[in-house]
């Protein structure tokens, strides 16, 4: 436990998942001295239990997480097993129209993107069903493997003189003069100079401590893996409203379909059951690769994920007090998380994003919002607190 | 805001179907415990259904699912009718449930079980899965009574990914259920009651014992039965272990054994059969959600239960081996019995006599010697899980598969080096190095991962979370476990992600006209 002694740091980072990594490890190789704490084990949450996808060019985030992809396994130097390139096969008339649509937008947004007939899709993911009327390529984006890639950052930030804090769940705040001079946890209080809130679900009740108000939402949803498959060209295959990706070892990890919104208690959320909607994740799979339908499910999972009203991130550095960072990628973390990073170290040292516009993510864009805003989507729980 | 509560299209609520039908109480399990229950039910007037998944297909046998079967079938499992005919042959209680007006259910595997709880309401009526070899289906359940018997464990020694080697409950179930063992030499690995109980099933159906391997400087089981076994030509060898076994195609052709130190002695045999231990069945429960304790005594992670059948969770019970290991031999049946009368009784508000504990013995504390004598006597090259294959060597060094690159710092990451993070957790493990990620479901790594980790890293065993089981606990294929008469429901509103439109608008079009271009013809679903 040598990471435990209750030493702050100039920096602390609530939140071992993907994003608060992140941070932690663009902060520590600029040399700064940063502290991850965490309720439980790094990327235990929605961070590791994601489908790995990459691809999420609605991000102002995305040029940078595109540049930076392709180095991480150099520069964490760990493997994080990603794979350039996706495609989204069609087996619908209307799904072909809906990907071409996109195709179009991502072609006008500079990145590139190609149709395919029935054909190249099939040659590019040779499961992909004889049936399928062809989809588009997409030239970049690509996945990873959530589990490694979190505990790469994690390694990568100790490598760096950076800390982290396992099983120190934060029970509040420590301020003096409108600032945070501190985090109270579970093993200690850890002083710092800033902190960041990325604790995914949990957010937005740390936040209460401080008076801040981040509206967020938090839901369960499943996915399910087979037993390995031969390697197709591409492993970002999707389509049938379906994410998925085929990792390295050959396994179809897929998801998609309803989630079920939870409330999450200040621990967050101690268990995370799946359903029989399994199975209807295992027909779309094998409507999507009939040629692996013989294949085994070997297991199902959830992950509970946070969500703002818009679901769009909360990037920002706050106001009052001004020496905090807020960050949830509102469901969309972990492809991001390169540049979600490092945006927000740029925050906590410039004091804004060198490298983007994030304007748009500020909380304050919720100033109006109905207190009643869950209830008017419906997305509340109907069960006990997870 | 006035009026009725909004819903939210893309949610679970109100999606997931009622099942096709619903039986008053529902028996996963016909063992001594589940037929007993079924049977006390029955006659009590409640409907019950009885589901077995014996005959197990012989793929799944391969796997080792759900018991550890080593390869040691003969082709007969291939043939479902004559097994079921065996089947209903060794278990003559079946007929007497039937006739009762037990609806039975052979050929049959329970999948999973689900009930509202926390952080999950939306399913209308607690249900269990069910599938048989060509489709899944869903039944509700008034009461569900789990008599799942218990499992193989499996411990690591050169040579142990051989055909032939196998587990004492896989050797039981091939021996007397089915009549399909293809060995014919066993060496047991155990002298406890469950090796004794091993060797002499095997010698009264006219195989031969080679020996009875015991780490322990003593037998460990009923003296009374190792002298009858020894009586019988049974070599039982004491303060030994297994060093390696060799073979080749075929499998096993024999085995190196002696003590740690040496020297080492061949014996002959087509079969090891490791005898060290059995773990209660607790998958199904586990998925539930229902309360587990680490528990020596019982065997391993077993049901929180205040009187042996009651469960945390309503309406579920336990019953036989899975409560917590009701103890070998006619004595063992005979607890496993009473327990399934009690959990009939109970789970029908009925009176029931308090039960008898099984002998209660130190489970953890023989398989932590077996292991750490099988860990002295081997390189940390010998495979642990077979079927990522992963190294012992590579467990403890956490380090990632063979696929993977292991670039110069994962040298310096391990076991210690986590361990100073904060406490091991296998599941953390199972994701960095794939062990216990495999087909078989970590059925033959589960239990020893957790002993080799405590081990290591001088912990407790009890200090190692238990690595979950995770629906489908049986692996099905994909084409069997779907859902091919989907309610339109269902349907509706599916989208990839949340279904929630703002989310995917280009950053850039945030606030123009664009963005509600994009939301009218994209709505939520931007399959990414």
């Amino acid at each position: 436990m040598s990471s435990a002694s209750s030493k702050g740091a100039s920096v602390v980072i609530i939140g071992g998942g993907v994003t608060g990594l992140s941070a932690g490890w663009h902060l520590a190789r600029s040399g700064c001295d940063v502290l991850v704490v965490d309720k439980g084990i790094v990327g235990w949450e929605a961070s590791g239990r994601n489908g790995g996808g990459a691809s999420h060019y609605h991000s102002p985030l995305f040029a940078e997480e595109q540049r930076l992809w392709p180095q991480m396994d150099e520069l964490l130097g760990y493997p994080t097993e990603y794979r350039r390139e996706r495609v989204i096969v069609a087996l619908t008339e209307a799904q072909l129209a809906h990907y071409r649509y996109m195709a179009a937008m991502f072609n006008e947004l500079g990145y590139a993107a190609e149709h395919l007939d029935a054909q190249q899709a099939i040659a590019m993911a040779p499961l992909v069903s004889d049936a399928c009327l062809g989809g588009i390529h997409l030239k970049f984006g690509g996945q990873a493997n959530p589990q490694r890639t979190v505990q790469a950052y994690a390694w990568a930030l100790q490598d760096h003189g950076g800390r982290i804090a396992q099983h120190a769940a934060v029970t509040g705040f420590e301020t003096m003069g409108g600032r945070v001079t501190g985090v109270k946890t579970t093993r200690g209080d850890f002083g710092c100079d800033v902190a960041v809130v990325a604790a995914g679900p949990q957010s937005g009740r740390l936040l209460d401590h401080l008076g801040v108000h981040l509206p967020l939402a938090a839901a369960r949803a499943e996915m399910i893996v087979t037993e390995p498959a031969p390697l197709m060209a591409i492993g970002g295959v999707d389509g049938n409203g379906l994410y998925g990706r085929q990792t390295l070892r050959g396994n179809l990890a897929y998801g998609g379909g309803p989630h079920e919104w939870i409330e999450v208690g200040d621990g967050g959320p101690g268990v995370r059951p799946t359903t029989p909607l399994m199975r209807n994740l295992a027909r779309r799979v094998a409507e999507l690769l009939p040629k692996a339908a013989h294949l085994r499910v070997i297991r199902s999972w959830a992950g509970v994920i946070e969500t703002t009203p818009d679901g769009r991130p909360v990037i920002e550095r706050l106001t009052a007090p001004d020496n905090v960072v807020v960050a949830t990628m509102s469901g969309v973390g972990f492809g991001l998380s390169p540049a979600s990073g490092r945006a927000i170290s740029d925050l906590v040292l410039e004091g804004r994003c060198t490298f983007t516009d994030i304007d748009k993510l500020g909380i304050g864009r919720f100033a109006d919002l109905s207190t009643d805003w869950r209830a008017e989507r419906g997305w509340t729980s109907v069960s006990a607190p997870a | 805001m006035a009026g009725a509560p909004m819903a939210d299209p893309h949610a679970l609520n109100g999606k997931l179907p009622r099942p096709d039908r619903t039986v008053e109480v529902l028996v996963i399990g016909a063992g001594p415990a589940g037929i007993a229950a079924a049977i006390e039910a029955a006659k009590r007037g409640a409907q019950v259904l009885l589901v077995d998944e014996n005959p197990v297909s012989a793929s799944l046998m391969g796997l080792d699912t759900p018991l550890y079967f080593g390869g040691r079938m003969t082709p007969a499992v291939q043939r479902q009718a004559r097994m079921i005919e065996q089947l209903l042959a060794a278990s003559p209680d079946l007929e007497i449930a039937m006739e009762l007006g037990v609806e039975v259910a052979l050929g049959t595997y329970a999948w999973g079980a689900f009930v509202n709880g926390p952080g999950l309401g939306t399913l209308p009526e607690p249900v269990v899965g069910l599938a048989d070899e060509d489709r899944a289906w869903m039944v509700g359940f008034g009461k569900l009574i789990l008599a799942t018997g218990a499992r193989d464990i499996a411990l690591s020694f050169a040579g142990w990914d051989l055909p032939g080697v196998m587990g004492a409950n896989g050797l039981a179930s091939l021996l007397d259920r089915y009549d399909a063992f293809s060995g014919s030499r066993i060496v047991v690995l155990g002298s406890g009651d469950l090796g004794l109980e091993t060797a002499r099933r095997a010698l009264d159906r006219g195989l031969e014992v080679a020996a009875i391997i015991e780490v322990r400087d003593a037998v460990q089981g009923n003296p009374a039965a190792a002298a009858d076994l020894r009586a019988r030509g049974v070599e039982i060898l004491t303060g030994q272990v297994i060093h390696r076994a060799h073979g080749g195609l075929d499998g096993v052709g024999r085995v190196d054994v002696g003590p740690v130190a040496g020297p080492v002695r061949s014996i002959e045999c087509d079969t090891v059969c490791l005898a060290v231990g059995l773990v209660p069945a607790i998958e199904l429960l586990n998925v539930l959600g229902g309360a587990l304790s680490l528990d020596s005594g019982r065997g391993g992670h077993a049901p929180v239960t205040h009187d042996g059948v009651t469960t945390s969770l309503p309406d579920i019970y336990v019953a036989g081996d899975c409560s917590g290991l009701a103890g070998s031999g006619p004595e063992g049946a005979a607890r496993a019995t009473a327990q399934g009368v009690a959990a009939a009784r109970t789970a029908l508000g009925q009176a029931t006599m308090p039960l008898a504990a099984a002998p209660a013995s130190d489970s953890l504390g023989y398989q932590l010697d077996w292991m750490r004598a099988l860990i002295a006597v081997s390189s940390d090259t010998v495979i642990v899980c077979q079927c990522e294959e992963v190294s012992r060597g590579d467990l403890l060094g956490v380090q990632p598969p063979r696929y993977l690159d292991r670039p110069a710092r994962m040298a310096a990451r391990d076991i210690h080096s986590l361990n100073a993070d904060g406490p091991v957790n296998q599941d953390q493990i199972k994701r960095l190095t794939r062990a216990c990620m495999g087909a078989c479901q970590a059925r033959r790594c589960r239990e020893q991962v957790a002993l080799i980790l405590a081990l290591a890293t001088q912990s407790p065993v009890d200090a190692i979370p238990l690595a979950g089981f995770r629906a489908p606990v049986r692996p099905l294929p994909l084409k069997v476990l779907a859902d091919w008469n989907e309610a339109a429901a269902m349907g509706e509103g599916w989208d990839v992600w949340f279904g929630i439109p703002s989310q995917w608008v280009p950053y850039q079009d945030i606030g123009s006209d664009r963005e509600a271009m994009h939301i009218a013809v994209l709505g939520g679903d931007m399959h990414l």
